[in-house]
């Protein structure tokens, strides 16, 4: 099934009465993901209405707490849309009521909240994907977040990236060369998030769907040089890669909170160096992604 | 965002982390009257005048002075200090205008030592790390002396802990050449303890103390304060809005952050309007790559409105260095229609004097190339980011 997601997958969303969490909601279910509840304290018992890909109309139960949803709906996945200052809550309150993965698309949250929310989380089995995250796809079968579902083609490319819309190029690319996708994992721009590059790398690896890996990483942290370590010493697929940021002047946050140079450290051209050294074969420019990765093929 | 070092020693004082009596002044003559107080009041002849601008190597560029001669002559330094553009590794060669002065009293120093505090993203934990080398940039003792940086991580779950505070207090050899060891050992440690729960209670990024000194008397106190807070957090923290400094920002990025967009200056002339901030520095990547240079990083974020995206279509328009535009939307949230009309009513009211290259793609696409093309502005619209870096370089060449 691919990777973290797929047909069974049965989500719970987390704000799903908010601006953000509804109109994504909606797209997820006319997409065709299995939104089974939403969660908005003080909104249980409402209705959240949306129509399936068929054009069907269907009614989505809304809670008051996670823990409720996942006991009525059976719920294994959360995708969050909780504003920022209150997402971490949200992320414990899915983790705590057994979600085994947890996606949260929300920007903005504290480092220091997200530091406690690893600190909670270690030593369980759940999966966290973001926050500051597109989320994630399993094209055909389940859309968890907020990438345009229509760009997406069902196929054997894993897709990793910090960024969103250069995740939408990407993938855009890859399309319209006719490489498909098996599944695309959005791992956010913050400085600390959920699953990283090697995570993800992992589980393409061992993933029969998956036949090769295009991972998109910029400028900010050594996420990208882990990477690089475990694709030399484990990745039995071909990867290509993108590191976005070779122009960004140093000590600057370009737009993710992530995205910094900072002390000479995270610079795209030490990236780029440490993927190659790996075998990664490194796009020379952003509009050469899916080509780069077809001549691996 | 960044603070002044008088603005993060008031923090540290509320903390109970000892700092030199100090005062901040905005003219030569409150800095006179400040420096006699301080003479006054702590029986010494010595204080020191610093420049208090949000850059690093202060002293080293020549913005911090210390004044044997008494009121009067911390007066006169203070009039050379004010108005001075200080150049410091960190400001760049333009350097910054001083504009407010921090008065402090001199102190007996026998060793400087450095204390930093820093997210660790590897280990996803707050980070300390101290040095005996204060006083010295931390990025030349990591490249040239790394074995002299101790470093504990704070387990958010239990806070830092009294082992780890002393196990840094050993191992920069505090219990030497001070009165009482067991006093300075007990003193650092507070400090280091209290430097912690500061930077998870007040949503810090870094906060440094460069250097913190041990004086003659074996007393363990903040000289100088770096804080930077996490934007992410302000929603949380009121009173940093009065702690800001427009002077010391760029209008322009603050401009945008006022507007909720994500803005970064950068030395070339085209141009940049793009959709996320991956996509965003791809687009500088790709300009660069074609030969061209970006004149900025602009993020329009997922969700902008169509004032937005027109706010910040003009900040583009309006800068005299920017001699061609590229506007690069892969739309997902973003509907390339709400960036047409954007970008069209930001031109009717300013006029387009340079060449326009768009590249529209995904949400709305078929909208948003049908208002630019019954707006009758001349755009040259580009079929992949490729082919629109080649075309906006080209252009800008040409012109």
């Amino acid at each position: 099934m691919a990777i973290l997601v797929g047909k069974d997958t049965r989500v719970v969303v987390q704000g799903i009465t908010g601006s953000a969490g509804s109109f994504h909601a909606k797209q997820c279910i006319a997409y065709g993901t299995k939104i089974v509840a939403g969660c908005t304290p003080h909104r249980g018992g409402e209705m959240f209405e949306a129509e399936g890909p068929d054009g069907k109309k269907t009614g989505v139960p809304v809670f008051d707490t996670v823990a409720e949803a996942v006991k009525k709906t059976g719920a294994d996945t959360s995708c969050i849309f909780v504003p920022a200052l209150g997402a971490a809550d949200a992320i414990l309150e899915a983790v705590d009521a057994g979600c085994s993965l947890v996606v949260c698309i929300t920007e903005g949250i504290p480092v220091t909240d997200m530091i406690r929310v690893r600190r909670a989380i270690e030593g369980r089995s759940v999966r966290l994907v973001g926050p500051n995250c597109p989320g994630v796809i399993t094209p055909g079968a389940c859309k968890i977040g907020i990438m345009p579902g229509h760009i997406h083609k069902v196929g054997r490319i894993g897709v990793v990236s910090r960024s969103g819309t250069l995740t939408y190029e990407a993938v855009g690319q890859l399309s319209a060369l006719g490489l498909g996708q098996s599944t695309c994992v959005g791992i956010g721009g913050d400085p600390v998030g959920g699953m990283d590059f090697v995570d993800v790398l992992k589980l393409f690896n061992e993933d029969g769907d998956t036949e090769a890996v295009m991972m998109m990483g910029e400028i900010g942290g050594n996420a990208e040089e882990r990477a690089a370590a475990y694709i030399k010493a484990h990745m039995k697929k071909p990867v290509a890669g993108f590191i976005a940021g070779a122009t960004a002047p140093p000590g600057k946050r370009m737009g993710h909170a992530g995205a910094i140079i900072s002390g000479g450290q995270g610079t795209a051209s030490d990236k780029t160096k440490a993927l190659e050294s790996a075998g990664v074969r490194v796009a020379p420019s952003p509009a050469e992604m899916a080509v780069t990765l077809k001549s691996l093929l | 965002m960044k603070i002044h070092e008088y603005q993060g020693k008031e923090i540290f004082a509320r903390y109970g982390i000892p700092i030199p009596k100090g005062y901040a002044c905005l003219t030569a003559d409150e800095v006179g009257k400040a420096a006699a107080r301080l003479i006054d009041e702590t029986k010494t002849p010595v204080v020191v005048v610093k420049a208090q601008i949000h850059a690093g190597g202060r002293g080293k560029g020549g913005g911090v002075k210390v004044v044997k001669g008494g009121a009067a002559e911390a007066k006169s330094v203070a009039e050379k200090l004010l108005g001075m553009q200080l150049v410091t590794h960190q400001t760049g060669p333009e350097g910054q205008k001083v504009r407010r002065l921090y008065v402090e009293q001199g102190l007996d120093i026998a060793r400087e030592l450095y204390l930093g505090l820093v997210v660790d993203r590897e280990k996803r934990r707050i980070a300390i790390m101290a040095s005996t080398e204060g006083g010295v940039e931390i990025e030349k003792v990591a490249a040239e002396t790394p074995e002299k940086i101790l470093t504990e991580h704070v387990d958010p779950a239990v806070g830092l802990s009294g082992y780890q505070a002393r196990k840094l207090a050993f191992g920069l050899g505090l219990t030497q050449g001070v009165p009482d060891a067991k006093a300075t050992v007990a003193e650092f440690a507070s400090i280091v303890t209290k430097l912690a729960t500061l930077f998870d209670k007040e949503d810090c990024s870094l906060c440094e103390v460069n250097p913190l000194i041990v004086t003659k008397q074996g007393k363990v106190i903040a000289l100088d304060s770096k804080i930077n807070f996490d934007d992410n957090a302000s929603g949380r923290h009121k009173s940093w809005v009065e702690l800001m400094d427009k002077d010391e920002e760029d209008p322009v990025e603050l401009e945008a952050k006022e507007a909720g967009l994500s803005y970064v200056s950068l030395d070339g002339d085209i141009g940049c309007l793009v959709n996320g901030a991956g996509l965003a520095m791809a687009t500088m990547d790709i300009i660069k790559h074609h030969g061209g240079t970006p004149a900025n990083f602009l993020d329009v974020g997922g969700g902008a409105t169509k004032d937005q995206v027109t706010k910040a279509f003009k900040m583009i328009l309006s800068s005299p260095k920017v001699k061609g535009i590229f506007v690069n939307i892969f739309g997902g949230i973003m509907r390339c229609d709400v960036i047409a009309e954007g970008v069209v009513t930001a031109t009717r009211e300013l006029g387009l004097k340079v060449p326009l290259v768009v590249r529209l793609e995904g949400t709305n696409v078929e909208q948003g190339k049908a208002i630019l093309a019954s707006s009758g502005l001349r755009i040259e619209a580009a079929d992949g980011m490729g082919d629109g870096a080649k075309k906006i370089v080209a252009a800008v060449r040409a012109a």
